[in-house]
């Protein structure tokens, strides 16, 4: 299916759902209001003119740091990733978490079953939490793991290392003992800079 | 008569059949699986967050890392996303080169699939067959990259260098049992460029796969094992995220390659396979014809690469380097240089989903870039991951055995399950 097509079609079918749409590098992004995104989810799957039949991705993304601070706006969104086998085109959702200290998503895991261990994924790495999904245990990080690691205040190195412990005969947590380092430095150059 | 009868069993970590790092915990009734929950995780390496902290070029070697049983169709998928945000033209040998290497890395996966799940459900000759093969192939990254697994061979805006004239070469002196008739006679199909080689294991794979068949498609044992196993349908393998030969297995013909093409697949001639009862036996015939159909790819694309030399890497010098030469007599190049592998290169604001039809299903990166030189996200989208996910609805109602038929089937590598 052509983009201005998909585009047009998913101005009408969704109407005031859209909080906003854009379309860049041959790709549609649209934005969902976290109130509407179960509605709004429902339609994307079940509208004839829409049909994402499949959830191909879906993940946390945490906006604290962008473009070196000058990001506005709530900091945690999840981005989902739709797949229309039968009209072969992908739309990309984004859904920002309306609280920045307790983040809040409904789950879509009764609409794509696959969602299921994405927002596990996206819960344990971002802390996302999601409304409704009947399972939220932490998936990646070792059992007992504090903290949300991919948010960018957690540090690159983590906060503990594991280690044997020959007299207590077992494996212990301690604070890590390596400092982070950064070898080359993280740039964000004004536009056009060097022609 | 004991009253309880419900287990709790552990598979894994250490399991053989696990693939790697997997624990499962089991709840059964007898030996029949009530529900399965996989424990995953055990390999975590976070590689997501690390990217965020690399250049982009840094990032590269860290896709090899995923699915280290086919490293170039995650650089592939990588370096794509690199390049959409960066709008930038790949030359078209490039394309081809890279085409050649997907297919002959879908083989190699297909290769040590085949090998794995025989050997998980009992047909251990499988492995020794697939190896035999699988060497050859090592040995074309090998040539072409330095490195036999971990190749780092695609770069964004094309590949790391041109295809090379010689073959490695075996070695009478190291060769400890082997007479230097058998050495010569081992390096017989070695004697000419790295596509003369190609081309000679593309005359001789279609056998290969024959005698792969003749040991298991009409096998007693392998259909009891695998038919009627683990059945998907249709509208469910869409509603789970299967992709790849786990969909077409369900009878779905969908392949990017076909649907959404990238690179050159759009000139190339190959069918796509798909199964029709969705169960472990015709994901094996469709995995089966899919290493025939690579074979013809990698046919097609040595045939245009020996009559169309190019360029094979962009000379954008603000995304890949200048030559050794001119570096070394031109200012300019040298400052692109420097700037290059110092700084790395900056991409544009933006982002962007680049997915390639990777020989476990769709393997896509989510790339978000704020103009800096290192990403500000980088999510990979890992067939696995959703494959696994379905192990509990799939398991249900099967034995403990059949439990490691669906480990074989959906090709678990735990390298890009948790990443």
């Amino acid at each position: 299916m052509k983009l201005d097509i998909l585009k047009q079609n998913l101005e009408t079918v969704l109407g005031d759902k859209l909080a906003g749409i854009s379309q860049r590098l041959n790709e549609i992004t649209i934005e969902i209001r976290p109130a509407q995104w179960l509605e709004a989810a429902q339609t994307l799957r079940d509208h004839p003119d829409l049909r994402f039949e499949q959830l191909t991705d879906l993940c946390g993304m945490d906006y604290s740091a962008y473009g070196d601070g000058r990001w506005q706006g709530a900091r945690f969104c999840v981005v989902t990733h739709l797949l229309s086998v039968s009209n072969n085109c992908r739309v990309r959702v984004k859904v920002f978490a309306a609280d920045d200290d307790f983040p809040q998503v409904d789950s879509a895991i009764d609409i794509w079953p696959a969602a299921n261990w994405f927002e596990r994924e996206a819960f344990d790495l971002y802390g996302i939490i999601f409304t409704g999904h009947p399972d939220l245990r932490r998936l990646l990080t070792d059992y007992g793991f504090i903290g949300y690691p991919f948010r960018k205040d957690f540090p690159l190195s983590g906060n503990v290392e594991m280690r044997y412990d020959p007299e207590q005969r077992r494996v212990i947590y301690q604070p890590v003992s390596i400092e982070p380092r950064e070898l080359t430095p993280r740039i964000v150059r004004e536009e056009n800079y060097g022609g | 008569m004991a009253d309880i009868r419900n287990y709790t069993l552990n598979f894994g970590p250490q399991h053989p059949a696990a693939h790697g790092v997997l624990r499962m915990v089991l709840e059964l009734d007898g030996e029949v699986v009530q529900r399965a929950d996989p424990h995953i995780g055990l390999l975590h390496r976070g590689t997501e967050k690390l990217a965020e902290y690399k250049t982009f070029l840094q990032a590269v070697p860290y896709m090899d890392r995923l699915d280290y049983v086919s490293m170039m169709s995650n650089e592939h998928a990588y370096v794509m996303a690199i390049e959409k945000l960066l709008g930038l033209e790949v030359p078209i040998r490039a394309q081809y080169i890279r085409v050649l290497f997907d297919e002959i890395t879908r083989v190699l996966n297909h290769l040590l699939w085949l090998g794995a799940h025989g050997l998980d459900i009992g047909a251990m000759t499988m492995f020794l067959y697939t190896f035999r093969e699988r060497e050859d192939l090592m040995d074309c990254y090998e040539a072409v990259s330095g490195a036999r697994l971990h190749a780092a061979y695609y770069r964004p805006g094309g590949v790391y260098r041109d295809l090379p004239d010689t073959m490695p070469q075996y070695e009478a002196a190291k060769m400890k049992v082997h007479s230097a008739q058998a050495v010569a006679d081992m390096n017989s199909n070695r004697q000419g460029s790295m596509l003369d080689f190609i081309e000679d294991f593309v005359r001789r794979f279609p056998a290969c796969v024959d005698e792969y068949e003749t040991l298991l498609t009409d096998n007693r044992i392998w259909k009891q094992r695998t038919v009627g196993i683990g059945v998907v349908t249709p509208e469910r393998a869409l509603a789970l995220g299967l992709t790849g030969p786990m969909l077409r297995g369900s009878g779905v013909a969908w392949d990017l390659r076909k649907k959404q093409p990238y690179e050159v697949y759009d000139r190339l001639d190959f069918d796509i396979p798909v199964g029709v009862e969705g169960d472990c036996y015709d994901r094996y015939l469709v995995r089966m014809e899919e290493m025939r159909q690579s074979n013809r790819i990698i046919q097609q694309c040595v045939d245009w690469l020996r009559k169309n030399p190019g360029p094979v890497i962009t000379d954008n010098h603000k995304v890949a380097p200048p030559s050794r030469v001119e570096m070394k007599q031109n200012m300019e190049e040298l400052i692109h240089h420097f700037k290059l592998f110092t700084e790395g290169m900056h991409v544009p604001e933006g982002e962007c989903y680049a997915a390639v039809e990777h020989p476990k299903g769709e393997f896509g990166i989510y790339l978000v870039s704020d103009g800096a030189n290192k990403p500000y996200r980088l999510k990979i989208r890992a067939p696995g991951f959703t494959h696994m996910a379905a192990m509990d609805e799939l398991a249900r109602g099967h034995m403990i055995a059949d439990v490691v038929a669906l480990m074989g089937t959906f090709d678990i590598v735990f390298g890009e399950i948790d990443r």
